[in-house]
């Protein structure tokens, strides 16, 4: 036999996105992050049914005019309210594992050293990376409410989305709320997953990556509480996290959720714009 | 519970600012003062002696402030604010008002007379001073604040004295009558109203001790203002000489002369001195010279508590005294207002205060109405004997603590009326409007006809509110079986009902708070037409300043900025060296200097021919591992060239895809069988047209049944064989291992051997580094030797070992590397 002297590589051809997606979709711990995010609906609606504290009106909270008070009015409000469980520490949690993890997994493996030397064009593979991250953390974030819909129509019907603020919606008003709803908590966690992605390019530890994301926007949040800060606070990346309740108002007020997401797409490209250059120039020594 | 740990906290938080703030103005002296006020009585014209404090900034003359504290209170609570005012560029005086604090003389309720007098007296006072501006001899430029009986005491001044510049005015009275004589029915007609027994007997029972600690029947009131209150109190009537006095105290007899800018504003909370009160003020004086800039603030607190919002009132007084004062500000808006339950807390999740902006003020009245129509038959009430038991909606001077709690009234006490549940939703700014039908179900006229309105919302659960607790007092002269009509203007809140929610009117019988007739009677409560009147108000949320999409687009352009710069900063690489596009290999002057300084690779220079089997040789720390990662790509060198099969080698250079390598062990996913692990990488590598020879190189890894097992069960030999045939993977041209026979047993070795032999039959080239010289010498057609990061020998290994028979590598070696060896082979 003789030695070819051309192969059919091609850049744009490396790593595809579908083998990029079996490769993380057999790891354990994407497993786990979907069925924690179905666990959670499912563990607060059979609290709820079967709890002994309420005595009274099988209720979440002390049944006030609040999100958690509604959440057993019907499958549309206990999804909403899964969202504001969910969102500030779980779905973080998951965001920045999924963005995290990838790339320093890789070196943890050894395995990145022969993906680039394949090669895949450096850029190209956090590219794919980063593509892959996100839509399995979009999936995520999208799995939570079909779970909660779901078993918040077995446990409590199917009644309309109510507000706290008095407003009630129809079927399709609320079904585009509760999407719009998860399409604003991916874009302001796109900042976690920014930094998340720059920390698993500058580390070779997945679980540091994650944490130092997560850690980061825990710091961030305290922060964002601590009211002497003022209005400096508004500049936190964190701090527009829960506009979404905005769109439980009968009439969106936008301004919020507009800064929210400016501030955490911006955070997230500067992560992300910073990665790319030191992935660029970084000697893989792992 | 919660909540009130959560305002103490928030209480302390918010403190904790403004402390820094005063503590940061050290620019500012504080002057403890006594100034002369006004005659002490109407026999005495001895001035009162008045306990201030002046708060200078120091500097050039400005503008000054007056602040007046609210009643039972002393110059000591505005200390922060004087502080922070100062820090602003004030001068601030504030002062205890006459009868609080060290103050001398008697309460009069701010009689122009007397607390006007006195206010007065400030103004002469701080035109002698060098440090206030002055707008003419003895006119100083100033502004003066406060709060309820402070409150009132500004716009009196403001109407007695026409030296004051600007005026800010919160939670006061217009008219001390008809907020202590409640008057909600007919108010054209201008019935004496029902006596808020509660909230004035709290007021009264603050001053009857005296200075001096001994307690009399009048205390620090002046005996004209303890005869009125007594006769109210305890006979419940208004003699003409008591209601003389609270008009002369009322803002609404000078309304009609103020021409100083005007902020005015009143809590949504205040069964007190509600949002009507602040109406009249406000309305009249735009009516006597509408071109008098007048702004209104309805917040979410008052007298019977609600949420605390004193920092964000206290810089819009301090915005208008900026405008109307020093020049400086920019107050426009003319009406604000608090939705207390607006928009959804971050932390609870429960309903959270948002502030609503209108250029111009509606009035109570509203923009618009929303005309809905209550039903209801006409009901017969009781007013039970003794006024009780009776309903309470607030209870004045604890900070009307009821309103998480509705207490339905007792039975037969109250009459109902509701809408149909609403369609759409429904926010309510100001006052709404009904009229009813009263008569006299008994034989006899009855007089002193008490009764209270209030407005409802009912959610599709049942569950009711009573918007801020607030009721409407309701008082007919007489009442005979004739019905009357009585027009009602509901409590002015800011409420919002949602879609399913009703409201419902009750018209009580009794309300904890007031003076109630003791005699039971019963009346005939129907609706007049059921027209409910509800005042709508076009605001906006207090914008950012920018559309919201304007943020989404300024993010764009930094994303594409940065993605651009990225473009910009992408590394750049050699071109191709054509003389020697046969070569596999060629490395010229290579050097890799590692950031601790470390030299790694230093000046490296070889070529490695077709059909090669070079062997890469040298100690630990030789420089081998990094030299094959810059083969890889994987390593920046410092300097010099790596060139393969002519073109240049860089990071992701498409050269390297005709390189296979395995270096420092393999690398699997470990959730993977090692079929799978093949698979996706060859899928992953881009060379979808090429055969990957996946037969071929199974065999080489030799791994049986075992090549479906995952990768993380496997031995490290079996790893080792699986990374070498993922290196052979597609057959590239040249074939890099590192440590190749690591793990192998001696038949795997030999097998290894063969393959090696072979594989560089068809023309490829296999480069190996090994620590076992013996297989080097077997396998090798060349070798490399390297120490130290330079090359110490190169050459076929029968030229090395020349033709002294018996002699080894080993030997060789050794010769080559010298003395210096100290770690041993690697």
């Amino acid at each position: 036999m003789s030695a070819p002297e051309h192969t059919s590589y091609r850049p744009e051809a490396t790593m595809p996105l579908r083998v990029e997606f079996v490769r993380q979709l057999r790891r354990r711990r994407t497993l786990i992050a979907y069925l924690l995010v179905i666990a959670l609906p499912i563990m607060v609606s059979l609290a709820v049914k079967f709890g002994s504290n309420s005595g009274s009106g099988r209720r979440l909270g002390g049944g006030s005019a609040d999100l958690v008070g509604l959440a057993t009015a019907g499958a549309a409000n206990f999804a909403v309210t899964m969202f504001f469980f969910a969102s500030s520490f779980l779905l973080l949690v998951i965001v920045a594992l999924f963005c995290g993890d990838t790339v320093a997994s890789e070196a943890s493996w050894s395995s990145l050293r022969y993906l680039l030397a394949a090669p895949i064009p450096r850029r190209r593979l956090l590219k794919q990376k980063l593509i892959v991250g996100l839509v399995l953390s979009l999936g995520a974030i999208a799995t939570l409410p079909i779970a909660s819909f779901i078993i918040g129509l077995i446990a409590f019907g199917s009644g309309p989305l109510e507000s706290p603020l008095g407003a009630t919606f129809t079927f399709t008003e609320g079904l585009w709320r509760i999407t719009a709803i998860g399409l604003y908590i991916f874009v302001s966690l796109l900042f976690a997953a920014g930094i998340a992605f720059l920390m698993s390019v500058l580390t070779d530890a997945p679980l540091g990556a994650v944490g130092a994301a997560v850690v980061l926007v825990i710091v961030s949040n305290i922060l964002n509480a601590i009211e002497a800060l003022g209005s400096l606070r508004e500049w936190l990346p964190t701090h527009y996290s829960q506009a979404w309740l905005d769109l439980l108002a009968t009439d969106v007020v936008w301004s919020s959720m507009a800064r929210g997401a400016a501030y955490s797409v911006v955070a997230c490209a500067l992560c992300v714009a910073y990665a790319v250059y030191r992935f660029d120039r970084k000697d893989v020594v792992s | 519970m919660r909540s009130g740990a959560v305002r103490a906290a928030t209480a302390a938080l918010l403190v904790a600012p403004t402390l820094l703030l005063a503590a940061c103005s050290s620019g500012s002296s504080a002057e403890d003062l006594r100034l002369p006020g006004g005659p002490t009585s109407a026999e005495s014209a001895t001035p009162v002696d008045l306990d201030a404090t002046v708060y200078a900034p120091g500097g050039v003359p400005r503008p000054a402030v007056i602040l007046a504290h609210g009643f039972g209170g002393s110059k000591a609570d505005l200390d922060e604010r004087a502080r922070e005012l100062s820090g602003r560029g004030y001068v601030v005086l504030a002062y205890s008002a006459r009868g609080f604090g060290t103050s001398t003389g008697l309460i009069s309720m701010n009689s122009p007379e007397f607390e006007v007098a006195d206010a007065s007296a400030i103004i002469d006072y701080l035109a002698t001073r060098d440090d206030v501006l002055l707008d003419g001899a003895g006119d100083p430029r100033v502004g003066v604040a406060g709060g309820s009986y402070g409150g009132a005491l500004a716009l009196l001044l403001a109407g007695y004295d026409g030296r004051v510049d600007a005026v800010a005015s919160d939670i006061t009275w217009n008219d001390l009558q008809t907020s202590l004589f409640g008057q909600s029915g007919n108010v054209d007609a201008g019935e004496p109203g029902v006596f808020k027994s509660l909230w004035t007997g709290n007021f009264f029972g603050v001053g009857v001790v005296n200075r001096d600690g001994t307690v009399t029947e009048c205390g620090r009131f002046t005996p004209a203002w303890c005869a009125a209150y007594t006769d109210a109190a305890a006979r419940g009537i208004v003699t003409p000489a008591s209601s003389e006095l609270m008009r002369a105290s009322s803002p609404g007899s000078v309304t009609d002369r103020i021409t100083a800018p005007t902020l005015i504003s009143a809590g949504e909370s205040d069964s007190l001195f509600p949002l009507a009160q602040a109406n009249a003020n406000a309305q009249q004086i735009m009516a006597a010279d509408p071109g008098t800039p007048v702004k209104v603030v309805w917040h979410g607190g008052g007298h019977d508590g609600g949420i605390n919002e004193s920092e964000r009132l206290d810089g819009l007084a301090a915005d208008w005294f900026d405008t109307h004062l020093a020049g400086t500000g920019s107050s426009t808006t003319a009406f604000e207002l608090t939705d207390t339950s607006g928009s959804i807390s971050v932390q609870s999740s429960g309903t959270a205060p948002v502030v609503l902006q209108a250029p111009a003020y509606p009035g109570i009245f509203g923009d618009r109405t929303a005309p809905l129509t209550l039903m209801g038959p006409a009901q017969r009430v009781l007013a039970p004997a003794g006024g009780l038991p009776a309903l309470i909606t607030s209870v004045p001077g604890l900070g009307g603590a009821v309103g998480s709690f509705i207490q339905r009234p007792a039975p037969g006490q109250s009459a109902y009326f509701q809408t149909e549940p609403l369609v759409e939703p429904l926010t309510m700014v100001g006052a709404s409007t009904v009229t009813i039908s009263v008569s006299g179900a008994g034989a006899e006229p009855v007089e002193d006809v008490t009764l209270f309105a209030s407005l409802r919302i009912v959610g599709p659960n049942g569950r009711e509110t009573l918007p801020a607790g607030l009721v409407a007092p309701i008082r007919l002269a007489l009442l005979g079986a004739e019905p009357q009509q009585v027009r009602i203007e509901l409590p002015a809140v800011v409420a919002t009902a949602g879609v399913g929610d009703s409201l419902r009117l009750v018209v009580s019988t009794t309300d904890f708070a007031y003076r109630l007739p003791l005699e039971p009677r019963l009346y005939d409560i129907s609706l007049a037409d059921g027209e409910l009147a509800v005042p709508l108000v076009d605001a906006q949320p207090v914008s950012t300043g920018i559309a919201p999409y304007w943020w989404l687009v300024g993010a764009a352009v930094i994303v594409a900025l940065l993605a651009l710069l990225l473009v910009r900063l992408r590394p750049r690489h050699g071109g191709v060296a054509a003389d020697s596009v046969d070569e596999p290999l060629v490395i010229s002057s290579l050097t890799k200097r590692y950031n601790d300084d470390y030299l790694a690779v230093d000046d490296l220079s070889f070529t490695v021919g077709r059909g090669m089997v070079l062997g890469l040789l040298g100690p630990n720390g030789a420089g081998k591992t990094t030299t094959m990662r810059m083969v890889m790509g994987l390593i920046m060198p410092t300097s010099g060239q790596i060139h393969a099969f002519g073109e240049a080698v860089y990071a992701g250079a498409p050269v390297l895809s005709r390189i296979g390598a395995l270096v420092e062990g393999p690398g699997f996913l470990p959730h993977l069988t090692g079929r799978q692990n093949l698979d996706l990488y060859w899928r992953a590598a881009g060379r979808s047209h090429d055969d990957p020879c996946l037969d071929e190189v199974l065999e080489i890894a030799d791994l049986g049944s075992a090549i479906d097992k995952k990768v993380r069960t496997y031995s490290q030999g079996m790893r080792q064989r699986l990374g070498i045939a993922q290196a052979m993977l597609g057959k590239p041209d040249l074939l890099m291992l590192d440590e190749p026979t690591n793990g192998l047993d001696p038949p795997q070795i030999k097998a290894m051997r063969d393959v090696l032999h072979r594989y560089v039959e068809s023309g490829r080239t296999v480069i190996i580094s090994s620590h076992m010289l013996s297989e080097v010498e077997q396998t090798c057609t060349d070798v490399v030797v390297m120490h130290r990061g330079r090359l110490v020998g190169a050459g076929s290994v029968a030229d090395l070992l020349g033709d002294t028979a018996g002699k080894r590598l080993e030997d060789v070696f050794l010769e080559i590397v010298g003395d210096d060896l100290t770690v041993g082979l690697s």
